[in-house]
């Protein structure tokens, strides 16, 4: 039977603000534990929640880039339930009435299409602690530093077919919030974690499957195998005549599955209701314009522009726009060296490549935008070839040269242009190389153009690769022909 | 000097006639030697009061005394207070230190006040009677084999027995209204919001409101001045000037438009209480009031409508303690579930778990919708009596409780208990302000006379409760069980 993978996801995103949702510590990562938890967040009595507004406008703002209704009034409700590293016992979350409504995410996938992925809402949170089970001798420790970081849960429709869109999709929210500057994104830090509901359906069936919920996700890569290993579970299950059934499932990323963790009927009934404490949020309209008008390029918009005002092809457009760092670098290389398409060559080729090779982030790379800019400019006016460009940059990157122009004259490389003295090295070639123009002359006239490589060769060497290639090319042709 | 008003005590302290320590020492004394008998206080704090005393006495002495610089009060323990423990009458808290001071403490101590110490109370202010206090009941001064009322027993009946002269409690549904009235003494439930909850340990969120206790209107005028006002740590506090409560007490009631709630006067009302409620309102039209019936249709909704939104909140807000980081935790637990558990089996009483699952069943999926929300709406409906009938009248007019105090151990069956607070417990509900003074007495048992007024106008009835006052002497009257003890 032919099967169809129904995928939904809930991102958790902690929002970038100074202090937590509901009080006024600091949600700095990594400080010693409990040293960020204050009265409210250890949940002592008598204390109470004030809402931060930095974290409000933070949500507003993600729910104006997926072009989502923004509802008037968003309510605060209680999730009850115990758990250690949940203080007060609830979770202070928005269960009825979200800060941000339906709206649409745009995905790429990799043949460079697009994919409307409908987002059913997105509320505000409160972020819980964390349990220690190591280190503590049999016993739990407890550490509260994160408990009321502000979490923006975003709850998207069962709209995506595979793993690779769910992946797609995860990235676009990634891409949206960091350009937003609300999350710095950081999944290794658990900036971003999501739950992934999967389901199958024979493939001209319309009704869902019964779906497994896959909890705390918190990598692009681990999405992808957790729903292959999922959907692969699912479809042995039922074409054994077994019967999925609705649970929910953690991600074993070190033996590559997901185990069972609680069925529907041991789930908890957390008892919403509206929490007293906090007032309802009422947004009115000139905040929320103020907000919108003051949002960055998104994306889906700097992509687009990439394509129609730069050129570039769908695939390059999407890749350099896909983080606001990349799309910075690229637009800063691109505007120094003036030429859209050299910049996406560069940007995606030489730089790329070195910092895969280095696992360094864009924003660490060690040769500048502008830098690679003023290179590139070089190449475009001729003063240096392809191949002396790759070695002014190999300089800049080893911290070389401030500019390429500096690398250029320590090194030599500029380009020889004169066609006088590529003509002299030429001559010299032909006359150290009697064999090889020997066998030129006798070959097929239609074979001689690959002969020509070596010849190529030889003259760019001799030239310490700073000969002009195109000159090289067709003079030799000129003077090899002559002799023949 | 154990007799006095606060006002009163003012102008003493003014004249040099005592000093504040002096005044300590003397009450301090008394709460030594009567306190074993009544239980008032949960804990009594000598030192800190001499030395609060003493620094009051210094800033009197460089003339920088305000209204109640050197007053000495106590607080319900229910108020978090630094170095202090705040127990909410629970064994739960019986080891809790709180590392912060509930801004009300704050601002009380700001104004100069001396806190003598922290007061029992009904555990978690869930009761009554005071009985539900893990430290035990407290004996009601008027007639030591009565209750002293609740959940803010220790407050009214430290106050009654002269031990202090005024305290703050709180009142969720009517907690302190009807321990004022069964002691005799006067108390004021301010309107939702007007003063800070933050470090006033939840019972019922959207209930709970702190309020003065005292001999007088004026006293409780003087108080409320220095309680209200906005709080940044509370976002329901509302931000609204406070003025100085103490300017309209002396305005005339002449014009005064007084409503009886038909509803408040109906069965079950002891007919000596209801006496003493007619003349009381007789006593206002010779002040010029004039008296009307009005309706409240929804008042008998209000008690069910009230057992379900408190102990729903309730059930959430009593969810922290579990063990895990403050409070009581049982003995060697074997796993997390058991710590759950056994902690909270051990270190709640039975009226707290009751309400626990009263409210947990009511969130319950399923049956949310016909209990809370149903609630929610009665509760809206309730409120809107209240402003129906004050686009009538001034201020209504009732009893604060349907009979006069009843013995210690009367009351076995918790409805009979709840049925108590069938005056009191829809203002909290509307978020309204309401106050009990003394209005007369069944035998040697005190009947209190509940006033309530619009939103926001405490100043009203604290001008209609002063008014009373000066007309009527039920608010000088002093127990025997102080007289005798002198």
């Amino acid at each position: 039977m032919q099967w169809e993978t129904v995928i939904g996801l809930e991102v958790h995103v902690q929002l970038a603000t100074r202090s937590k949702i509901f009080s006024g510590a600091s949600t700095a990562f990594g400080a010693e534990p409990n040293t960020q938890a204050c009265a409210v967040d250890l949940g002592l009595p008598g204390v109470l929640p004030v809402l931060n507004e930095a974290a409000v406008a933070m949500a507003v703002k993600f729910g104006l880039a997926i072009h989502a209704e923004i509802p008037e009034v968003s309510v605060f409700d209680r999730k009850n339930y115990f758990y250690p590293d949940l203080p007060k016992g609830y979770q202070t979350s928005q269960m009825y009435q979200p800060i941000v409504g339906a709206g649409v995410v745009e995905i790429t996938l990799e043949d460079g299409t697009t994919k409307p992925i409908r987002v059913h809402h997105a509320h505000l949170e409160e972020d819980a602690g964390k349990s220690l089970h190591e280190d503590f001798h049999g016993m739990t420790g407890v550490d509260l530093n994160r408990a009321g970081t502000p979490l923006l849960e975003i709850v998207s429709e069962p709209d995506m077919r595979s793993a690779k869109e769910a992946a797609a999709y995860l990235k676009a929210i990634h891409s949206i919030v960091t350009y937003l500057g609300i999350s710095d994104g950081n999944m290794a830090e658990g900036s971003m974690r999501c739950d992934v509901n999967v389901s199958v359906r024979p493939k001209d069936q319309e009704a869902f499957g019964t779906r497994a919920e896959i909890k705390n996700v918190n990598s692009f890569r681990f999405v992808e195998r957790a729903i292959a290993f999922e959907v692969e579970r699912q479809i042995e299950l039922l074409e054994d005549g077994g019967k999925v059934i609705q649970e929910t499932r953690l991600f074993d990323p070190d033996r590559d599955e997901t185990r069972s963790m609680r069925t529907k009927e041991e789930a908890n009934d957390y008892r919403y209701f509206p929490c007293p404490d906090l007032l309802p949020v009422v947004l009115d309209q000139a905040y929320i314009d103020h907000l919108r008008d003051n949002l960055p390029e998104l994306p889906a918009e700097k992509r687009a522009r990439f394509e129609s005002e730069l050129g570039l092809s769908a695939y390059d457009a999407s890749v350099l726009s896909a983080t606001r760092e990349m799309a910075d670098y690229f637009e800063e290389v691109k505007d120094v060296c003036g030429d859209a398409k050299q910049a996406a060559n560069w940007v995606q080729g030489e730089l790329a490549g070195a910092l895969n090779r280095e696992g360094l982030a864009i924003a660490d790379s060690p040769v500048s935008a502008h830098q690679l800019g003023e290179l590139i400019a070089r190449v475009i006016d001729d003063t240096i070839n392809g191949k002396a460009a790759k070695q002014v940059f190999q300089a800049l990157w080893n911290g070389q040269g401030a500019k390429a122009d500096d690398v250029i004259e320590a090194q030599g490389l500029k380009q020889v242009t004169d066609t006088g003295a590529i003509e002299a090295m030429i001559d010299q070639v032909i006359a150290d190389s009697p064999a090889q123009v020997a066998q030129y002359r006798d070959a097929e006239p239609e074979k001689r153009g690959k002969m020509i490589g070596y010849f190529v060769g030889q003259v760019m060497k001799a030239s310490r690769g700073t000969a002009n290639p195109q000159q090289v090319n067709q003079l030799l042709k000129q003077k090899l022909d002559a002799l023949c | 000097m154990h007799d006095k008003t606060l006002a009163e005590l003012a102008r003493s302290l003014d004249a040099g006639e005592f000093s504040s320590r002096e005044l300590t020492q003397h009450l301090l004394g008394r709460i030594d030697r009567l306190d074993g008998e009544l239980n008032c206080f949960i804990t009594v704090t000598f030192d800190q009061a001499l030395a609060a005393a003493d620094a009051a006495d210094k800033s009197r002495a460089a003339g920088k005394a305000g209204p109640l610089t050197g007053l000495p009060l106590a607080l319900k323990d229910i108020f978090c207070t630094r170095d202090v423990r705040t127990t909410a009458g629970s064994r739960m808290l019986d080891n809790f230190i709180s590392p912060y001071d509930a801004t009300v403490v704050e601002k009380l101590a700001t104004a100069g006040t001396v806190s003598l110490g922290k007061t029992n109370m009904d555990e978690f202010a869930m009761g009554s009677s005071n009985e539900n206090s893990h430290y035990g009941p407290v004996k009601n001064p008027w007639d030591l084999a009565a209750v002293p009322g609740g959940s803010s027993g220790g407050s009214a009946a430290a106050v009654a027995a002269g031990l202090v002269p005024a305290a703050i409690g709180t009142d969720t549904g009517g907690s302190i209204r009807q321990p004022a009235a069964f002691c005799g003494i006067t108390g004021l439930k301010p309107t939702y919001g007007r003063v800070s909850r933050y470090g006033m340990i939840a019972y019922a969120s959207s209930l709970d409101q702190a309020g003065p206790m005292a001999r007088t209107a004026e006293d409780c005028a003087l108080l409320l001045s220095a309680m209200a006002g906005h709080d940044l740590h509370d976002s329901t506090c509302v931000a609204r000037g406070v003025p100085d409560y103490t300017e309209e007490l002396d305005t005339p009631l002449a014009g005064l438009k007084i409503g009886l709630p038909r509803e408040y006067f109906g069965d079950g009302l002891a007919p000596e209480v209801e006496a003493a409620m007619r003349d009381a309102v007789k006593a206002f039209e010779s002040l010029g009031a004039s008296v009307r019936e009005v309706s409240l249709p929804h008042t008998h909704y209000a008690i069910p409508a009230y057992y379900v939104i408190a102990p729903a909140e309730a059930s959430s807000n009593l969810s922290r303690y579990d063990g895990v980081r403050f409070g009581h935790r049982c003995d060697s637990p074997s796993d997390l579930i058991d710590l759950y558990k056994r902690s909270r089996a051990e270190g709640f009483g039975d009226e707290v778990k009751r309400r626990i699952l009263i409210g947990t069943h009511t969130l319950s999926e399923g049956f949310f919708d016909a209990y809370y929300k149903k609630a929610q709406q009665v509760r809206r409906l309730i409120r809107q009596d209240f402003l129906d009938a004050f686009e009538e009248v001034d201020v209504l007019m009732g009893p604060a409780s349907p009979t006069p105090a009843f013995d210690l151990g009367a009351k076995k069956d918790p409805v009979s208990m709840y049925l108590q607070d069938i005056y009191t417990i829809a203002i909290n509900l509307a978020g309204i302000p309401g106050m009990s003074v003394p209005a007369g007495f069944v035998g040697n048992r005190p009947v209190g006379l509940q006033i309530l007024g619009n939103h926001f106008a405490e100043a009203r009835l604290l001008n209609v409760a002063h008014q009373f006052q000066q007309a009527t002497d039920w608010h000088r009257h002093r127990p025997a069980f102080a007289e005798e003890n002198a």
